[in-house]
């Protein structure tokens, strides 16, 4: 087989290295062994393999991992600030637009209560004037009334006299002399009663 | 290297000492194998470290794979072992890192799948699942036995079914590792035979060339296949470690 020969060179400066491993001088068939089930070279690998390993176990461990987990901590907190601070803006925001709309209804009631008090106030105003107008109206009215009252007393006892003066005038017409004054009073007396 | 080897699917599994090295008998000669799993830590490792080097709170590119690696990882664990399983993060973050580059760089041509060699897939299933044992024992004494002892099971069926959990967890660390190397090792012959045929056609002249456009075409669709294969074992392997980690956390059912 081809494998024998290039085998058999690549093991032949070993051999003549010197005479320390029995293993090198082993006959051909044995070199014939599929190579990964060759037990002649697990002892090399399996030592090779601890130290590489081990070292590159140490190195992730000590080195990598740490920055690595470290550079995905450093992101993943950044993430989260960055979370509550938009969360605590956004709070703020909400703050501000309820502190907004609170003056606002505050505004609102205010000026509602000045409209009131306004209005109010003029009604209160307007009633007032309407009660002073209407007292005084009504003292007029009591005025002119008493003045109309006076005014027919004094008519009617005036009446009185006229009907006197014309009967007077009448009977001296009529009848001719004076007729008693008193007489003619009792008479129109009685006749306007 | 002879034209021959090109053609050979297994040549590529070979492991050659760079630096021959023994150590108590044993052959620990620094292989193009040890090579591979260098280069894989130091890409890995290169590429976590510069892209998060600027520590960018909006992620480029190379920061965005590197923390979706990490996050996808983290999340797998959770999800599988909740938050008491974090503290194995850095053993699944390593491990899926290190199976992820090492078949991502086995795709290259001319280069060492370090992840096609059982006993590097083993090891690291016997890590997984020393883990778990030496946690477990640890962590609730003889309580972690309960694993083995479902709830609910009347009484007669128990030892069928201990026998069954035992056997259903002595095997785990074997089908965790044959899962990984079989799939590496199997889509990295059946590539190489497809790109062997393609080579083999060519040399046949005019109707070879004209006959090689298909497994040219199936090699490219193979190419695409193991790339996928490639991040899924690697996802497949984690995900296990992380189910695996939770019987360790949580060893009633």
């Amino acid at each position: 087989m081809f494998v024998t020969s290039a085998y058999a060179q690549e093991t032949a400066p070993a051999a003549a290295e010197g005479d320390t491993h029995a293993g090198t001088a082993v006959p051909a068939a044995e070199h014939e062994a599929f190579p990964p089930f060759d037990a002649k070279t697990f002892p090399s690998q399996i030592l090779w393999l601890v130290i590489t390993f081990g070292l590159f176990y140490l190195f992730l461990k000590r080195v990598v991992m740490p920055r690595l987990g470290g550079i995905i901590d450093v992101r993943n907190d950044r993430i989260t600030q960055d979370l509550d601070h938009a969360a605590r803006l956004k709070g703020e925001a909400d703050a501000a637009v309820a502190a907004y709309e609170q003056e606002l209804a505050e505004a609102k009631a205010n000026a509602n209560k000045i409209g009131q008090q306004a209005s109010d106030a003029a009604k209160a105003e307007a009633e007032g004037t309407r009660k002073k107008l209407e007292a005084e109206l009504e003292k007029k009215l009591g005025e002119a009334e008493a003045s109309i009252a006076s005014i027919k007393a004094k008519a009617m006892k005036e009446v009185g006299t006229i009907a006197e003066d014309t009967t007077s005038a009448i009977v001296e017409a009529l009848v001719g002399g004076k007729a008693d004054k008193s007489e003619i009073a009792a008479a129109v007396k009685s006749a306007s009663r | 290297m002879a034209a021959a080897d090109k053609v050979d699917p297994i040549h590529q599994f070979q492991i050659h000492p760079i630096i021959p090295l023994h150590i108590g008998g044993y052959d620990v000669s620094f292989t193009n194998s040890s090579l591979f799993m260098v280069v894989t830590i130091v890409l890995a490792s290169a590429f976590l470290y510069m892209s998060t080097a600027s520590r960018a709170l909006i992620p480029g590119r190379l920061q965005s794979i590197s923390e979706m690696a990490y996050e996808f990882v983290g999340n797998m664990l959770r999800d599988a072992a909740g938050k008491q399983g974090m503290q194995f993060f850095p053993l699944v973050f390593s491990l899926f890192m290190f199976v992820l580059v090492a078949n991502l760089i086995g795709l290259f041509p001319y280069f060492f799948t370090v992840t096609s060699h059982i006993i590097v897939t083993f090891t690291l299933a016997i890590l997984v699942i020393g883990t778990v044992v030496v946690y477990g024992f640890a962590k609730h004494g003889f309580g972690f036995l309960k694993l083995f002892v479902p709830h609910g099971v009347p009484g007669y069926l128990l030892p069928l079914v201990v026998a069954i959990e035992v056997i259903s967890f002595v095997s785990r660390p074997v089908s965790l590792s044959v899962r990984l190397f079989a799939n590496m090792l199997a889509g990295h012959i059946t590539l190489k035979v497809f790109s062997g045929f393609v080579v083999s056609l060519s040399a046949l002249g005019a109707v070879g060339i004209a006959g090689s456009v298909l497994p040219l075409a199936m090699a490219v669709a193979l190419s695409a296949l193991e790339l996928l294969v490639a991040f899924l074992q690697a996802y497949v392997f984690a995900v296990l470690t992380c189910m695996y980690l939770n019987d360790a956390l949580h060893p009633s059912h």
